[in-house]
């Protein structure tokens, strides 16, 4: 008797165990050879389907018997405005069948499809399972947009797509050279988001100098108000501000510079009077206690219920906070505010980009069609469509004319407005995302911010993972043209 | 005879050792191989590179953090967790005193609802779990910092997950928590089946409760123990702490990197950063340190069996 005893004279079988451990503790290096083995198999890939004829009612020849094969992230701008498009295709190509399929996991969906050499013709390659934009392209799997952006716009023949789009969308396309790889369908504005309502509240308005910022924070303090709250767990969103302040502060120039990895770009003043100014929120104690702790939802729920007055973050936080911020909030964003008057660039200088980028695979049995569709989202109603439904601008220049713009939206649009040129780009999140999130997001701002790290201490640290990053032979660099 | 017998057992061994061939043996040497390519995970290209993942391997300063974590976890979660699961375990099973009328050998007062309270977390996903707790965690209005304002301690509201060196003791502290019960319910039943006539020798010569658990509890336990220590150990290399430390301490695992894992690294390489073949790479060295975690704790634990 005896529980032990019934194993037999081995006891619980010592080689079993060690068997089982390799078997039980190594899930991952046999899923990374189950998922290898998709590599080895590939083969040419899919027949490509034959280009059409090209007329002035389908200028990129598209073959419209040819199969669509079209894949959506489905985040926060949902899956309908796609949908919709999609029947627009299908109005115009009758003949054709598409399949058209939404998914959160992009990349455990596309990756063996990838490996195999059968992508589809249209991704949405977008949300946290990413592909690394940066490897499609140096791995040449992607198709050049170029025959797109060339061709006639949807709604008017004698304008080009390139010309109906909003600045910036083309250059972010690009990697290195002319070809463009992505076609960013939203349009993002970054900056400091607030409640109007609570600024008129303090009797104050959006700051425009540090030192004003400074009172405002004060003032804010004494009614037991925070004047920050960031998403302390991804640091990250904090260059949603800074990265335009520097440019105002010093000049685009900088944030080339730090784009391009060039040696010493952060030990630029400029980049250390920013950081100077963000730490001295810290030291006032003018960042809302617990921040550091809390991710980007929590952060914005403080903020939304009132217990910070600004937040750096981008024009989705309009649509995901949707059910925390309370109808009187009168949401608004502003560029970011400055040191003062010696300021290299206006007040007004802010961040803008495309989000949501699509992409179309050089593999793809039908890349003309992907295009077309492309170039169906891009027609004002598409657009219109999609700025209605997610609260969001899209990449099309216009569009919005007949919709009723949300307040957060409206004041993205003011804000663009009021910069006019003085739109900065910084390519770094999106040509170095690891640099980006974990070594300058985490490692050095998140540090500063919740304290451990001083601002010269920042910089050096920076610096540090940016000559890394130059140095690194295993990622692909790219440079400003 | 002879052939025919053969004949029978090959002939049962050759579909699972085939299946085990196919879907354990054949991937490890895949991986293997693939560590030596700079295959990306995105196309189906890819070229030899010898053995310069490894030598990237030697010099990156995020892979020896997260194998000096992953260790952590594979030495202290155990230690932790068998030692509290071997007490509770003992305070519910031989604990309790003597009481009139009652059997010898009896647990502590209430220990029926104790051994169900224990085993409770072990019901619920990992991923529930972690998500919990870090709702739990939260510093501005979680449940921990609001009851330490509660009590008055107001001026003491750490960062917990935001602060680099907590957030890794944070993380632990939800495996422990998760998993002792499990452990809790294991020991129970080993202690069960050691005989009731051992403990009444001991009680009669007149032990007391810590003398009883060394000489007598331990010993007859000791390979429940040993394999509890392995599987607990193996769990905390692979697909536990990846859970907790993925959804806690999101981000690229912890405020610096201070809760990283090797396993997290690996996903995060194949998966985020395109580099499937370095991804491998770091997979063969989890190999590595799991066979040979399993190795040393077998070997340390050889001790002549008791037969009872």
């Amino acid at each position: 008797m005896g529980s032990t005893g019934q194993h037999g004279s081995e006891g619980v079988g010592r080689r079993e165990l060690i068997k089982r451990s390799a078997a039980i503790g190594l899930v991952a290096a046999p899923g990374m050879g189950l998922l290898s083995a998709c590599a080895s198999s590939g083969g040419d890939g899919q027949d490509k389907a034959k280009a059409g004829k090209k007329t002035a009612k389908n200028p990129l020849g598209v073959n419209d018997t040819a199969k669509l094969d079209f894949v959506l992230f489905d985040g926060g701008f949902g899956k309908e405005y796609a949908e919709d498009a999609v029947k627009l295709y299908e109005k115009d190509f009758p003949k054709a069948q598409v399949k058209f399929s939404a998914t959160q996991k992009i990349q455990s969906t596309l990756q063996p499809r990838f490996n195999q050499g059968n992508p589809p013709d249209l991704i949405d390659n977008s949300g946290a399972e990413q592909m690394d934009m940066g490897v499609l392209v140096g791995k040449k799997q992607l198709a050049d947009l170029t025959p797109l952006l060339d061709a006639p716009s949807y709604d008017d023949p004698s304008k080009k797509v390139r010309d109906t789009l909003r600045p910036g969308i083309v250059e972010m396309g690009q990697f290195d050279g002319d070809p463009v790889w992505i076609l960013n369908y939203a349009y993002t504005v970054y900056g400091v988001w607030y409640s109007q309502k609570a600024l008129d509240g303090l009797d104050e308005k959006y700051p425009e100098t540090w030192d004003d910022m400074l009172k405002v924070c004060a003032k804010a303090k004494k009614k037991g108000i925070a004047g920050w709250t960031y998403a302390g767990k991804y640091p990250y969103y904090l260059p949603f501000s800074l990265y335009p302040m520097i440019a105002k502060v010093g000049g685009r120039e900088v944030l080339d510079a730090i784009d391009n990895l060039e040696p010493n770009a952060w030990k630029h003043p400029a980049v250390k009077a920013c950081f100077e100014a963000y730490y001295e929120l810290f030291q006032k104690g003018y960042i809302l206690r617990g921040t550091p702790g809390l991710d980007h939802i929590q952060s914005q729920t403080a903020w939304a219920k009132g217990k910070a007055l600004f937040i750096p973050n981008g024009s989705w936080v309009e649509n995901e906070s949707a059910n925390v911020i309370p109808a009187d909030f009168d949401l608004a964003v502003s560029a970011p505010t400055g040191i003062d008057s010696s300021d290299k660039m206006p007040f007004g200088t802010i961040w803008a980009s495309g989000g949501e980028p699509f992409v179309v695979p050089a593999k793809a049995a039908n890349p003309e069609g992907g295009m077309e569709q492309l170039r169906v989202m891009l027609s004002e109603a598409s657009s219109r469509n999609f700025t209605s439904k997610v609260k969001s601008l899209s990449a099309l220049n216009g569009g919005i004319d007949g919709i009723e713009l949300t307040p957060g939206l409206k004041s993205g649009v003011a804000a663009l407005d009021k910069a006019g040129d003085n739109v900065v780009n910084p390519r770094i999140p999106d040509w170095y995302v690891q640099l980006e999130k974990e070594k300058i997001g985490v490692g050095g701002l998140g540090e500063m911010m919740a304290g451990r790290l001083t601002p010269a201490e920042t910089v050096k640290k920076i610096q540090g993972f940016a000559d890394e990053a130059a140095k690194d032979t295993s990622i692909k660099h790219y440079k400003h043209k | 005879m002879q052939h025919g017998k053969y004949g029978f057992i090959t002939g049962f061994l050759a579909a699972p050792l085939g299946l085990y061939a196919l879907f354990v043996i054949w991937p490890f040497i895949q991986s293997i191989y693939y560590s030596f390519t700079d295959w990306t995970g995105l196309s189906p290209e890819f070229s030899m590179v010898g053995v310069d993942n490894y030598t990237r391997m030697l010099h990156d300063d995020i892979f020896w953090k997260s194998l000096t974590h992953s260790l952590l976890f594979a030495l202290l979660l155990p230690l932790v967790t068998l030692g509290m699961a071997l007490f509770f375990a003992f305070m519910i099973n031989v604990g309790g005193r003597h009481r009139k009328g009652g059997p010898v050998v009896t647990g502590v007062r209430g220990s029926g609802f104790y051994k169900i309270v224990y085993f409770f977390p072990q019901v619920l996903s990992i991923a529930i779990v972690a998500l919990l707790f870090a709702f739990a965690y939260n510093p501005d209005s979680g449940a921990i910092n609001s009851f330490l304002r509660g009590i008055g301690l107001d001026s003491l509201q750490p960062l917990w997950l935001g602060d680099p060196s907590l957030a890794l003791w944070c993380v632990m502290a939800v495996l422990v928590w998760s998993t002792t019960g499990f452990f809790v319910v294991l020991f129970s039943a080993g202690m069960a089946s050691i005989p009731a006539e051992l403990y009444e020798a001991a009680l009669l010569d007149g032990a007391g409760r810590a003398t009883t658990f060394f000489r007598v509890t331990l010993p007859l336990l000791w390979d429940t123990v040993q394999s509890g220590w392995v599987y607990m150990g193996i769990l905390a290399l692979g697909a536990e702490s990846f859970a907790v430390v993925q959804i806690m301490t999101t981000g690229p695992g912890g405020p610096d990197y201070s809760t990283t894992v090797l396993v997290l690294y690996v996903y995060q390489k194949a998966f985020r950063d395109g580099q499937a073949a370095y991804a491998t790479t770091i997979g063969v060295a989890l190999l590595v340190v799991t066979l040979a975690f399993a190795a040393i704790v077998m070997r340390l634990g050889r001790r002549e069996r008791l037969e009872y």
